[in-house]
């Protein structure tokens, strides 16, 4: 069975340049919203406490938010959770609160005294100094992966095809944040890590493209850079379809059958394999392309006993200059 | 022509055995078990399993097996029912050093476990529980270290006679205002020798002749790392209270401690009994009294107090207390260097220090006692209703003979062994003043929620891996089916590595696996396409099978390494739940990584490497 025919041949890079358009349009709505909507942190990075709560019937949020009012709360949220008789309580860190860890306490007594069968369901409180940690780690974490595979893929390939890799990564990151932003679903850890996922995915797809791109470069005698790359996307295109599919479909059981708590993280990636799939053919290979890749950067290197004197002479111009 | 040597087979083979092995506790279940451990964490006596086993035996309950280990026994029972019966049974007959908690044990067969094979440990998240993250106040501990330090170089200079103007605390060291540059040199004299944990310096005051005083950075270090510890061993103490079958208490970072509960719900009661306090007080022996006939008639002598020792048998002591738990520095068991034989060190501050050089010299010949006081909370109920209220336990923990006058630091010997000594010294120390502790992150999560993730995680695992086989089957017949065979190797693979590498599977983690599935095939995807794409171009079968499985090599090989740089950074810097994840990422790119190429090209070499002649390659 095929999906794509033998002889697919689809002209991926005659449209380079509205992918660009198209990708710069989302990127700019996604960091206009990152910018006047911001992220919708959730409590390991605000700081704070949540208590969920499983009601015996669907709960009434109202006679809910009145029973913390009257144990002496102001500044609060009662949400549900999946179902009507889950209830989330989110209580944002106070200053002047020392004793944070008790606010749990007093808010499940507050609801047990108004309605006797709830089920506890989980409590969580992160200080402000945690909070504080965990977003600073996160960035870290993203920052030190990415300089990983920068060097990586530099070892490997070229550092041009690292850069492209990179552009593509950063893209995607910004993409997946600045929707998950307009779509203000709660930013949490588990979220983070799949943006890492994300990151190792939309990596791995554009390798595998690289991969083919550097093998096309060396056996084929003809062709431009453009045409090559075009070439190589279409062998591929029936892995990256398949790979895609078989990802998607576990992320889609994992979003549908997961549970509420891994809903956020399915969900961003599950927009991180579609962006990271597209992102490998337009961001990763035109990024190649632009810088300027070329059949001399990806021939094997010569032995060590060939001086580098006949090397400059095969070189060509434009190349001698940057080098000089 | 394409076959694999023997031996690839042969590692095949052990690997998926040994695999299987290690997957295979997983799918035993659990046994209902009572957990017996000791209340302060000392070991077991090895005679326990007879008195436990006698105990059960005359309320006729059978056990299944006892499983001894010094830290603790497990009692395997049938059912539920009897694994109550047993722990309620089993509280009120052994004494109050032991904690009787209710666990699961593991059922797997006698063989699997001879191999040290375990199944996975579930996540708080899975099995439901409490964890807490405490943040040790160093600024406080150091605070407290240097008023200790303050008072005793009040008493150095007392002791030689130096009128001071004040000594006190300057920030982050000690500041004495003497009156004559002579009495500044002196007092440097005289401190340098009495206190050498202090770094000193002369400084000029306005009026004054000033000593400046902090402590040497090596000992601050070693003072806040003893806190910690301190801190930790109270804790642990804390937690055997509550009863708790497996607890976790680890340090994190320099100034912090993990303390993971499994099972516990009720936070509150679990936050009061971390927060209970323990401390010591030293008490001279009333050597003229007999303890028995004050304990038989009642009647105690007025300057005295009747108090038990751990092995039950009455002590006197008199009522005043020479140094308590505020005045002990630190407290370390070691080896005497004199007589090689256990002891443990004690340090006590000045004010400690001077009271029991006054003691000691008085009583040279009589004995000394160590009273160990907890405030242990309880919960009791009255009329139906909870009560918590705490309750004050006071234990004779040492009472050894005063050979000599001593100050500030003495030894105790006449231990009966190593094990002894440790154990009073722990003792002594969780009675010392800690340094004061707050809970910075608090997770709960209740059992009903622990059930539905396991039962919401699995479902999910199984659904994405059915979805997967079954595109695979269709798109790739014969291969996608060895595809398939590799897929479920590699489950069982990751499980058995997590099982061996006693790594805890968290929901997070379970979200690792599926992603796993969904991308281990990416590997069996690429090889084929190439084998579709070699055959295209006229290869023989054969041929392309080779050139499939060579060509596509290096380019998964960098695919997956890069992945797993991205996994490995998420393990470095990612806490709690995103290790979890990380940790099951990174063990499945390694397992599909084998199972993907290895793995399938034995099978398919077995399909279609023996025949001559291939005719069509079903793919």
């Amino acid at each position: 069975m095929d999906i794509i025919k033998a002889n697919t041949n689809i002209n991926f890079m005659g449209q380079r340049k509205l992918a660009l358009v198209i990708s710069a349009i989302i990127l700019a709505i996604g960091v206009a919203s990152l910018l006047t909507r911001g992220i919708n942190f959730g409590l390991d990075f605000t700081g704070g406490t949540l208590i969920e709560v499983a009601y015996p019937a669907a709960a009434d949020l109202g006679e809910v938010r009145q029973a913390l009012t009257d144990a002496g709360f102001d500044d609060f949220t009662v949400q549900t959770f999946g179902t009507a008789r889950e209830v989330v309580v989110r209580i944002p860190v106070d200053q002047a609160e020392e004793t944070g860890a008790d606010l749990s306490t007093v808010v499940l007594n507050a609801l047990s005294a108004q309605e006797p069968d709830i089920d506890m369901r989980r409590v969580e409180f992160v200080g402000p100094q945690i909070g504080q940690e965990l977003a600073e780690q996160g960035g870290l974490a993203m920052l030190f992966a990415l300089f990983g595979i920068l060097l990586y893929v530099s070892f490997r390939f070229q550092w041009r095809f690292a850069v492209g890799a990179v552009a593509a990564l950063v893209h995607d990151v910004l993409l997946v944040v600045g929707l998950l932003s307009i779509l203000q679903i709660n930013f949490d850890l588990t979220v983070v890590a799949a943006l890492l996922a994300v990151i190792g995915y939309s990596l791995n797809d554009t390798i595998v493209l690289y991969d083919r791109l550097r093998e096309n470069f060396r056996i084929k005698r003809k062709g431009t850079p453009v045409e090559l790359c075009n070439l190589s996307i279409n062998q591929m295109l029936a892995r990256t379809l398949m790979t895609s599919l078989t990802t998607l479909m576990v992320l889609m059981a994992l979003f549908y059958f997961g549970g509420e708590i891994i809903h956020a993280f399915a969900f961003t990636l599950i927009l991180g394999v579609i962006v990271g799939t597209y992102s490998s053919i337009y961001i990763a290979g035109n990024a190649a392309i632009v810088l300027g890749v070329s059949k001399q950067d990806l021939m094997p290197v010569q032995k060590e006993g060939a001086d580098d004197q006949p090397e400059t002479e095969i070189l060509p111009e434009r190349f001698r200059n940057r080098e000089a | 022509m394409n076959r694999f040597p023997p031996w690839k087979y042969a590692l095949l083979i052990i690997v998926l055995g040994v695999g299987l092995v290690y997957a295979l506790p997983n799918i035993f279940g659990d046994d209902p078990a009572v957990q017996i451990s000791s209340i302060r964490g000392f070991e077991l006596e090895q005679d326990m399993v007879t008195r436990v086993e006698g105990i059960l035996e005359t309320h006729g309950i059978e056990s299944r097996a006892i499983d001894f280990e010094p830290q603790r026994m497990l009692v395997r029972l049938d059912n539920v029912d009897s694994q109550s019966r047993a722990a309620d049974i089993l509280r009120d007959e052994l004494d109050e050093d032991y904690v009787v908690a209710l666990n699961l044990a593991p059922a797997t067969p006698g063989w699997i476990r001879m191999l040290r094979a375990e199944p996975m440990v579930l996540g708080l998240d899975l099995q439901g529980g409490v964890h807490f993250l405490m943040q040790v106040d160093m600024d406080t501990a150091r605070t407290q270290q240097l008023e200790r330090f303050v008072t005793s170089v009040r008493n150095v200079l007392r002791d030689e006679t130096l009128r001071y103007r004040s000594v006190r605390i300057d920030r982050n060291a000690i500041v004495a205002e003497l009156r004559s540059p002579e009495d500044r040199e002196t007092a440097m004299r005289v401190i340098a020798r009495e206190l050498d944990e202090l770094v000193l310096e002369s400084r000029d005051g306005s009026e004054t002749f000033n000593v400046r005083a902090t402590i040497d950075e090596d000992i601050l270090e070693e003072l806040q790392h003893t806190a910690l510890r301190q801190n930790i061993t109270t804790l642990r103490n804390r937690v055997n209270e509550l009863g708790v079958s497996e607890p976790i208490i680890q340090q994190q970072g320099a100034d912090r401690i993990v303390v993971q509960l499994p099972g516990v719900q009720d936070t509150a009661q679990a936050k009061r009994v971390l927060g209970s306090t323990a401390t010591v007080e030293y008490r001279g022996v009333d050597e003229q009294n007999d303890p028995h006939e004050a304990h038989r008639t009642g009647r105690v002598p007025a300057q005295s107090r009747l108090y038990f020792m751990r092995d039950g048998s009455p002590i006197l002591l008199s009522r005043t207390v020479i140094a308590s738990g505020d005045n002990l520095v630190n407290a370390q068991a070691g080896f005497d260097q004199q007589t090689g034989q256990p002891n443990v060190v004690v340090s006590l501050d000045g004010v400690g220090a001077r009271r029991m050089l006054e003691h000691t010299s008085q009583n040279v010949g009589n004995r000394m006692g160590v009273v160990f006081i907890e405030h242990r909370p309880e919960v009791e109920e009255v009329d139906g209703e909870e009560v918590h209220t705490t309750r004050r336990v006071e234990e004779v923990i040492s009472a050894a003979v005063t050979r000599e006058p001593f100050g500030g630091r003495f030894q105790t010997t006449g231990l009966g062994s190593a094990t002894e000594a440790s154990q009073l010294a722990m003792l002594l120390r969780a009675g010392a003043l800690a340094a004061p502790m707050q809970i910075i992150e608090e997770r709960t999560v209740g059992p009903s929620l622990g059930q539905d993730n396991i039962d919401q995680g699995f479902r999910s695992v199984i659904i994405g891996f059915i979805l997967v086989l079954i595109i695979m089957a269709v798109y790739y017949k014969t291969f996608g089916l060895v595809a398939n065979l590799a897929l479920t190797a590699n489950l069982v693979l990751i499980v058995a590595l997590l099982s061996m590498l006693g790594a805890t599977l968290t929901l997070p983690g379970i979200a690792g696996i599926v992603l796993t599935v969904g991308m281990a095939v990416d590997a069996n995807v690429l090889i084929y396409e190439r084998i579709r794409e070699e055959l295209r171009n006229g290869n023989t079968p054969q041929s392309a099978i080779r050139a499939g499985y060579e060509k596509a090599f290096s380019t998964i090989a960098d695919a997956n390494v890069t992945t797993l740089i991205a996994a490995i950074v998420l393990f470095m810097f990612g806490t709690g739940p995103i290790k979890g994840f990380a940790v099951t990422l990174s063990l499945g790119i390694v397992t599909s990584m084998f199972t993907a190429i290895i793995g399938t090209r034995g099978v398919v070499n077995l399909i279609y490497g023996r025949k001559k002649r291939v005719k069509a390659l079903a793919i």
